[in-house]
């Protein structure tokens, strides 16, 4: 744990430097970077110099698909992982045996912070496979000593059989499919007593503090935000401890920063902007100022846990799949909000985007639920005239809220596919 | 006197409708009335059925949006005026209707009249002190 923040910025420093002559050596793609911007490895003096540097994107990734950013031999790479690739190839991560090591130890670390012990029964219900969800939290929660059970996603009745059973302290899954299970719960009958949950750590996925209220209520246990990316590590760049007010980056490990998405600029501390993120000790595929594309605000100040690592805000929502519509910025994360604030205990949602003509158009289409249910016509619209208005003042754009039958909307096992922007395909 | 309706919410996509009817058709449930108000995007279709909590159950269970609504059923003679005459017992009552249809009786010349009312102990006292005849719910679901 750490207590002071120049004994980071000593560590970052000099990792930091070692990354850079590593990444010079011996990746082509940054040594054809930096040269170009005549940056030799020396030239490092200070932390500060880092913004000076390259970004990389996930397209950097894409076109050097899928090993050509690697900076070891396949002989030391003891592992493989991948993004989805929903717009194309997908991105491709190897890792060493230190970076497995390594990603064991933060996970643990980070766990450990969260409220995490050597006695807890874990139910990781995130997905094993390609996907850094899964294995993340099993190593991590392996090198804690925590018990697991890899349950991966999916059968959500043999789940909740399986968490009574084996009587699973802890959940791990999207917040999406915690709350899915918590609606299977209640459609099944089951008491939230006969489960001895008391933690939850969910992430993968932006998520609202109101929906973090909605889980702790339903399945009466404490919310853990989570976040990583593959393209970084997988879960484990950065966790909640147990006052929730922000996560604590792994930053000895992971040097953020907060940028302007549109300028590159780097922002002070506590403004929002784009996460961008450097891995100082990663050997498989270290990246040098990676743009992450969440949008969150970073929190030096201590933190009442004692931990001095640097916080961050929870994601908002994504610097690229945010909405634009009508020139308005959309997050679906201010959806749920919306649905929630008026009483929705289970908010499905999708956010539906058409071009009608030339103008944008937005619909929300919302499951509806049974408390707000009438045989009268006049009430249901009378509710959706009273949930556009709620989305105009929030959003400050029209929205048309068109109600949908009760599992209507796709159930997600893993991230919940939230927008349909249909103004591409035509 | 009070009837049960079933009242289910509907998406305005194919398949919807003929799913309900589709699944009271394979429990031999009967459906006795029903009426559909519909917007562009949803609508309510409005059912009495022989057999009203069962019917509730299945549906239920088959993800539909459903419930049980209270309405009552009043008959109405079948000839020009019927109507007009049960509702102008109820105006000066103050008694909104929030909906109403009708279907005819097969075994009368009679028509029924099924009525969603706000106050709806009320209305039945003010129609039956008028002498109109107000069907209890099994007389409907066996007719």
């Amino acid at each position: 744990m750490f207590r002071n923040r120049e004994e980071i910025k000593e560590i970052q420093l000099h990792r930091l430097k070692d990354l850079v002559k590593r990444l010079y050596e011996r990746v082509p793609f940054y040594r054809q970077k930096l040269d170009a911007i005549g940056f030799t490895p020396d030239k490092l003096k200070s932390l500060e110099d880092l913004r000076h540097l390259p970004f990389t994107t996930k397209q950097d990734l894409r076109d050097n698909y899928p090993f050509g950013l690697f900076a070891v031999s396949q002989e030391e790479i003891v592992r493989i992982h991948a993004s989805s690739g929903t717009t194309g190839k997908p991105t491709v991560v190897g890792y060493t045996r230190n970076d497995i090591d390594l990603w064991s130890e933060l996970m643990a670390r980070s766990m450990r912070n969260a409220g995490v012990t050597s006695r807890d029964i874990i139910h990781n219900a995130y997905g094993y496979g390609l996907f850094t969800g899964g294995l993340g939290f099993h190593y991590g929660a392996e090198k804690l000593g925590a018990t697991v059970v890899p349950v991966s996603g999916g059968n959500s009745k043999r789940q909740l059989m399986l968490m009574e059973d084996f009587g699973a302290t802890v959940l791990t899954c999207t917040p999406s499919y915690a709350l899915h299970l918590a609606e299977e719960m209640e459609e099944q009958g089951i008491s939230r007593d006969r489960l001895k949950l008391r933690l939850g750590i969910f992430g993968a996925e932006p998520w609202s503090e109101e929906l973090r209220t909605k889980i702790e209520e339903k399945l009466k246990i404490k919310a853990i935000d989570v976040y990583g990316l593959s393209e970084i590590l997988g879960p484990g760049v950065a966790m909640e401890c147990q006052e929730q007010k922000g996560l604590h980056i792994n930053e000895d490990h992971f040097l953020p920063e907060i940028i302007d998405p549109d300028t590159g600029e780097v922002l002070p501390y506590g403004e929002k902007g784009e996460l961008v993120i450097t891995t100082l000790t990663k050997e498989g595929i270290p990246l040098l100022r990676y743009r992450t594309r969440d949008i969150t605000a970073l929190y030096p100040e201590p933190c009442a846990c004692g931990n001095g690592l640097i916080r961050m805000d929870r994601v908002t929502g994504r610097s690229d799949d945010m909405l634009i519509i009508r020139g308005v910025n959309v997050f679906p994360s201010q959806i749920e909000t919306v649905l929630l604030s008026l009483g929705y205990t289970e908010p499905h949602y999708m956010i539906v985007v058409d071009k009608k003509g030339a103008l944008d158009q937005l619909e929300v289409w919302v499951e509806l639920s049974e408390q707000f249910f009438s045989d009268e016509i006049k009430k249901l619209e009378q509710w959706e005239k009273k949930v556009e208005g709620e989305l105009f003042t929030v959003l400050g754009i029209n929205a048309k809220v068109r109600l949908v039958e009760p599992r209507s909307i796709p159930r997600s096992e893993g991230k919940a596919k939230r927008i349909w922007d249909r103004r591409e395909l035509k | 006197m009070i009837v049960k309706q079933l009242s289910v919410f509907l998406e305005n996509k194919s398949g919807r409708l003929a799913r309900v009817t589709e699944i009271l058709g394979e429990n031999n449930i009967n459906i006795r009335a029903l009426s559909i108000a519909d917007t562009t995007d949803f609508g309510i279709l409005r059912l009495i059925v022989n057999k009203p909590n069962e019917a509730y159950k299945l549906l239920k269970e088959e993800q539909f949006m459903v419930s049980l609504t209270d309405v009552i059923a009043v008959e109405v003679p079948d000839k020009p005026g019927g109507l007009a005459g049960v509702l102008k017992i109820l105006e000066p009552y103050n008694i909104n209707i929030e909906y109403l249809y009708a279907f005819v009786e097969k075994s009368s010349n009679n028509a029924l009249v099924v009525f969603r009312v706000e106050e709806l102990e009320k209305a039945i006292k003010i129609l039956t002190d008028n002498g109109v005849k107000v069907l209890a719910g099994n007389e409907v679901y066996s007719l």
